[in-house]
């Protein structure tokens, strides 16, 4: 379960309103795009999902509990840019997570240990398209590359919520499009919630379960100070989507379950 | 087309290169010709034959009276010196500077200290370090350390604080905790700085170090320098002056080899 909450909540820096009054429920394993005009308040409300930054009144639950006051693993996050990082190489980038960890003092792990969790990075590289790859540094990848890898890298945490914003604004169509099928799948495929930032109503349409547009509704310049954005729209896809029950976190069918 | 957008080529180049050494060489060359062509007796401008002479003297036989090689013995004195300076200052830059970029506790205390500490001219220090220090080592490794660890750290708390929040929001999503952001996202991303910055430092360092030696020393480069100055032997000074310069580039390009082989990835940033 990782259902979020959102409860009369108002972000404000220092006199200006950003966001005004949300409240908002989000099922588990749903897939919200959240869209709206630039400068509205969409990154501030991803950020105070992810424990980035602090709502000035209201509260946010993850399952009935409150968000912890600083980011942590049940939340992954995709950025557009920096979401990799440029010192490690693709399996580096991927191993990163579960090393951190496993290894409180060394952040690096050895041996057999090393190994199960390379075996595990190749899979997930393989899985998000980047198979060939694993020596690379980022750098030495195109932009559609690198999301993907900011992907891999994120699910390996096995996240209960993921956090997207604008992943792919700076792709071309075409590359959009695969990265689309391969997003569409990893929700399906991985027991997550997820709520996408995006500009592009299609791609808002194409994913998502639900789309909530974020909008001013008074923005003359001498209110644009005192009032912030509210849900414009909330719009449910129908016919329904619903994500994958089996997961690929699930032991195979059959096989004796994990104790 | 404009001259923004021609580029020599690459035989073009090289010549280029060599064009203002050579220059430099050439009028060396003249203004000793000419100097010793109206006085045979001068001494400001050796000539070639003088110059190797000078050489031979320091480089290339004992000393007679001490029996030291002058120029070797100068050399791995002041080596020692700058090297336990840079290194002294490097460590402390590392682990001053990554902290005070990293925590806002302690930005907030010895953000403004540093900046403050990377002002004070090292050299107007220089007698209060001889005087406490004594006129050993220690007082000439300090002035070294003093003079280029504020900047060192300074250049490295930026650098820290520049690495994009979501990086570290990243890590921390990542279950990172604040001594594994250290360790395995900003060292990383910072230690290729840190040794470009070590780079940049070599010259002052080398001006502190000749500084300390030219006033308290029983050898090394400086204190040679500023000894043979009495006696205008200009066939050793030339010749030294060189020899420091050499050394100091050698040191450069050495540690930019070290950073694009041990960090590949930073050359590939840089391209991007
Ligand atoms: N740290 C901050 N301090 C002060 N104001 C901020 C801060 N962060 C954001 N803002 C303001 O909050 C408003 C919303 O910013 P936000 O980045 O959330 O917009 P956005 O909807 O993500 O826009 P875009 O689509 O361009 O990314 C902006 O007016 C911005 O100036
Ligand atoms: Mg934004």
């Amino acid at each position: 379960m990782s259902a979020i909450s959102v409860e009369n909540v108002w972000k404000e820096y220092g006199d200006q309103v950003v966001l005004e009054n949300l409240s908002l429920q989000i099922a588990d394993r749903a897939f919200v795009a959240l869209v709206g005009p630039s400068g509205c308040g969409k990154t501030t409300f991803l950020r105070m999902i992810l424990g980035q930054e602090r709502p000035t009144r209201g509260r946010i639950l993850l399952d009935g509990q409150p968000l912890p006051p600083e980011p942590g693993p049940d939340r992954g996050v995709v950025y557009q840019r920096y979401s990799v990082f440029p010192h490690l190489t693709v399996g580096g980038n991927v191993m990163l997570g579960p090393e951190l960890r496993g290894a409180r003092l060394t952040g690096r792990r050895f041996g057999a240990a090393r190994r199960r969790l390379a075996d595990e990075a190749r899979a997930m590289i393989a899985a998000v398209g980047l198979a060939g790859s694993e020596d690379k540094y980022p750098a030495q990848l195109s932009g559609g590359m690198q999301q993907r890898l900011a992907l891999a890298q994120a699910l390996m945490m096995r996240p209960r919520v993921l956090l997207l914003d604008e992943p792919f604004g700076a792709l071309d169509p075409g590359i959009r499009a695969d990265i689309h099928q391969l997003m569409k799948r990893l929700w399906n495929e991985v027991p997550m919630t997820a709520v996408m930032v995006t500009h592009d109503l299609r791609e808002a349409f194409t994913l998502a379960t639900r789309v909530i547009a974020l909008e001013r509704l008074r923005d003359r310049p001498e209110e644009r100070e005192r009032y912030g954005a509210r849900i414009t729209r909330d719009i449910s896809i129908w016919p329904p989507r619903v994500a994958g029950q089996r997961t690929s976190f699930d032991p195979p069918e059959g096989a004796e379950p994990p104790l | 087309m404009r001259w923004i957008n021609r580029r020599p080529r690459r035989g073009a180049e090289m010549l280029l290169l060599c064009l203002p050494f050579a220059a430099l060489v050439a009028a060396y060359l003249i203004g000793s010709a000419i100097r010793l062509d109206a006085n045979p007796a001068d001494k400001l401008l050796p000539s070639p034959a003088q110059l190797w002479a000078g050489i031979q003297r320091i480089a290339l036989m004992p000393d007679p009276r001490t029996g030291e090689w002058l120029l070797w013995s100068d050399t791995a004195a002041s080596l020692m010196r700058l090297a336990a300076g840079l290194g002294i200052a490097t460590v402390i830059a590392l682990l001053l500077g990554m902290a005070v970029g990293l925590l806002p506790y302690l930005r907030a205390s010895l953000g403004a200290f540093v900046a403050f500490l990377s002002m004070v001219p090292p050299l107007a220090l220089l007698p209060i370090l001889f005087i406490t220090l004594g006129l050993g080592e220690a007082a000439k490794i300090c002035l070294i350390v003093i003079g280029v660890a504020p900047i060192m750290t300074r250049d490295l708390a930026l650098r820290v604080h520049e690495i994009p929040r979501e990086m570290i929001v990243k890590a921390e999503t990542l279950s990172a905790s604040t001594w594994l952001i250290a360790l395995r996202v900003v060292l990383p991303q910072v230690l290729p700085r840190l040794l470009t910055s070590l780079r940049l430092q070599l010259g002052p360092a080398f001006l502190f170090l000749i500084a300390a030696e030219a006033i308290s020393a029983d050898a090394g480069l400086g204190y040679r320098i500023f000894l043979v100055r009495r006696y205008l032997a200009m066939d050793v000074i030339f010749p030294y002056v060189a020899w420091i310069t050499l050394l100091a580039v050698l040191a450069d390009i050495a540690i930019d080899r070290l950073r694009s082989r041990v960090f590949p990835w930073s050359d590939l940033e840089r391209g991007a």
